[in-house]
């Protein structure tokens, strides 16, 4: 927007173990372009907020450890000295604060003066639509209204990485969907770096610029959001995003053989029982007669955009097949599939 | 219907009253009554002003008791967040050590002060060994401040304990990323949190101060606390009107300063949410 460039990001070799002895981040490396909002996603106990922690400067790495925001080594730099902004879960606001105080504290920290303290807190009432609500306690809002509170006062000081650690899991379904439309469209218009802690896939994707799928204290891939959903590393990646099928077939004579057909497979190597996977919307549902594999359908489930099928007798096990269609299918229907052999995937684990 | 209810009611509460009455309310207005009814008539009441010994007792209880009190308060609220979010080998021993004074009536506390800081006390004996004479403070107000000290501590110890528990540590976090330095996260987020805990506990430590009897007693100091006053007055010299008076002042000051403390802690707890 001004065109100013946000804070590039990099960690090194940063590992934390805790006093106890818990290891809850092995040596990571990484590196967050300036402007970039980055997903850390993964199960809970995967590291992603330790990972968050060490950035923002709430917890120190290891030894040998180091973390640098530009080209400045801020490893040794407590959290009040790196000007990071956090938002949290619990939105964490100052009950004994009003909205507009909260939003100006970081400012009064800072030695603002007091007028340009007002001028900023107006500034980020509108920018979060929630004007009128500069005078109320923190308990007369609603859990949406604190989160915009919370962003508000994190984004007042500009600071140099917005940090946000699952910022709408205490939030209702349809509040969550808005908000994240409106964080995404803020972050990127504040031209922000960002790292954003969620263990929602779909937050992950909607948000991300890039995602960093964490597993066991370990980034286990990153990429875009359509590289880790069409091009996942490993089985647990290809698992924790999305409905994944994961069948066994034979690979002959440029074939893969299934128990209810063959997929034309011609650039594949080697031969054998092999485990391939595929998306759910990457079977299409096609004419009976032509259809390279054929099932049953074991159940449907009507989702409204779209509707999801249980098929068995395709593969050793039974498949999920997604369709936009708008048709309804009965139990115990036969039905022919096709899948595209590029949205076939081989693993190695 | 709505009279068989409140007949219930009034079943209900009636051993209350009944207890209420008996053991409180009767001496009480029976105490008002004495106060007024010796040879100084209401002027008993006005003596504990116009009268300087005694009005020099209600003024060093007042300051003994608000010292104590901001001491303990400064004392016990470091240590009880310490506690609360610090764990170590021996936490649990420390925790009921800590809170092991409200078990010992008031003359133990006293001998214990004797004993450490009384004419043959080890704070005495250490002091004289190094060559700088005995120090011995146990007879005068110091002495009188360590004791009500040592018994006011766990008073307000547990009290801080559990509402340090409720702090969410994110608060803290907060403010730490918008710039704020350790002093600061402490004025500006701590304290407030525990406001309505230190309110409550901080009351209840002045009223325990305030009639405290047994160290004072056990003490002998050369500044005479009230109670220690209303006694003498009471035993030795059977000037029972005017003791009565001295107990309905050093009881009207305590409830109006737990009154006061109860509206306070009731605001600040609502703004807290």
């Amino acid at each position: 927007m001004n065109g100013k460039v946000g804070t590039a990001i990099r960690l090194v070799d940063c590992a934390k173990t805790f006093p106890n002895g818990t290891r809850a981040l092995d040596k990571t490396s990484l590196e967050m372009r300036g402007g970039e909002t980055i997903v850390f996603l993964g199960p809970s106990g995967c590291g992603k907020t330790t990972l968050l922690r060490v950035i923002a400067g709430l917890e120190s790495p290891d030894e040998g450890g180091r973390v640098y925001f530009d080209d400045e080594d801020v490893t040794s730099q407590p959290i009040e000295h790196r000007n990071v902004g956090m938002v949290f879960q619990s939105y964490a606001l100052f009950p004994n604060m009003n909205v507009g105080d909260n939003i100006a504290y970081g400012l009064k920290v800072h030695g603002v003066a007091p007028d340009k303290r007002a001028k900023r807190v107006d500034e980020m009432l509108r920018m979060m639509q929630i004007s009128e609500l500069r005078e109320r306690r923190i308990t007369e809002l609603s859990g949406g209204q604190r989160q915009r509170v919370a962003l508000a006062r994190a984004i007042a000081v500009q600071p140099r990485v917005l940090l946000l650690d699952e910022p709408l899991t205490a939030l209702d379904a349809l509040l969550r969907e808005r908000l994240r439309i409106e964080i995404d469209v803020l972050l990127h218009s504040l031209g922000i770096t960002a790292a954003y802690v969620t263990h929602d896939q779909g937050e992950a994707m909607a948000i991300g610029d890039r995602i960093a799928v964490m597993n066991k204290g370990a980034i286990v891939q990153t990429g875009s959001p359509r590289e880790i959903y069409y091009k996942p590393a490993s089985s647990f990646v290809a698992d924790f995003i999305g409905t994944m099928n994961r069948v066994t077939g034979t690979l002959r004579d440029g074939a893969l053989e299934l128990p209810g057909g063959r997929i034309d497979w011609a650039d594949q190597q080697g031969s054998g029982e092999m485990q391939v996977l595929f998306r759910p919307n990457d079977a299409r549902i096609v004419d009976d007669a032509r259809a390279p594999l054929r099932g049953v359908v074991e159940q449907q489930f009507f989702l409204g955009d779209r509707t999801r099928l249980h098929v068995t007798g395709v593969a050793d096990r039974t498949v999920v097949v997604e369709t936009t269609e708008h048709r309804e299918f009965r139990v115990g229907q036969s039905i022919g599939l096709r899948i595209e052999p590029g949205a076939l995937l081989r693993l190695r684990d | 219907m709505r009279g068989r209810e409140n007949r219930f009611l009034l079943l209900m509460v009636a051993p209350a009253i009944v207890v209420g009455a008996a053991f409180f309310l009767l001496p009480l207005a029976r105490l008002a009554v004495v106060g007024a009814t010796g040879k100084l008539g209401f002027a008993a009441y006005t003596a504990v002003v116009t009268n300087p010994q005694y009005f020099q007792a209600l003024a060093s209880t007042i300051v003994l008791s608000v010292t104590v009190t901001v001491a303990t308060l400064v004392i016990a609220g470091i240590a009880g967040v310490f506690l609360e979010r610090n764990h170590f080998l021996g936490r649990e021993a420390l925790i009921s050590m800590l809170t092991l004074p409200l078990a010992f009536p008031g003359v133990v506390v006293g001998f214990m002060v004797i004993m450490l800081a009384g004419r043959t006390g080890l704070i005495g004996e250490i002091t004289s060994t190094f060559g700088a004479g005995r120090l011995v403070f146990a007879y005068s107000i110091a002495g009188l401040f360590t004791g009500y000290i040592y018994f006011s501590i766990p008073r307000v110890i547990l009290t801080i304990m559990a509402a340090a528990e409720k702090l969410d540590p994110a608060l803290e976090e907060a403010a730490k990323s918008l710039g704020a330095n350790p002093w600061r996260v402490i004025v500006d987020v701590i304290l407030p949190a525990l406001k309505p805990a230190l309110i409550a506990s901080g009351a209840i430590c002045f009223a325990t101060s305030m009639g405290a009897f047994g160290t004072a007693f056990t003490l002998a100091t050369d500044i005479k606390v009230l109670p220690i006053v209303i006694y003498t007055e009471f035993t030795l010299l059977a000037n029972i009107a005017l003791a009565a008076a001295l107990s309905m002042v050093l009881g009207v000051i305590t409830w109006a300063t737990l009154a006061l403390s109860r509206v306070a802690a009731g605001a600040t707890a609502a703004a807290a949410g």
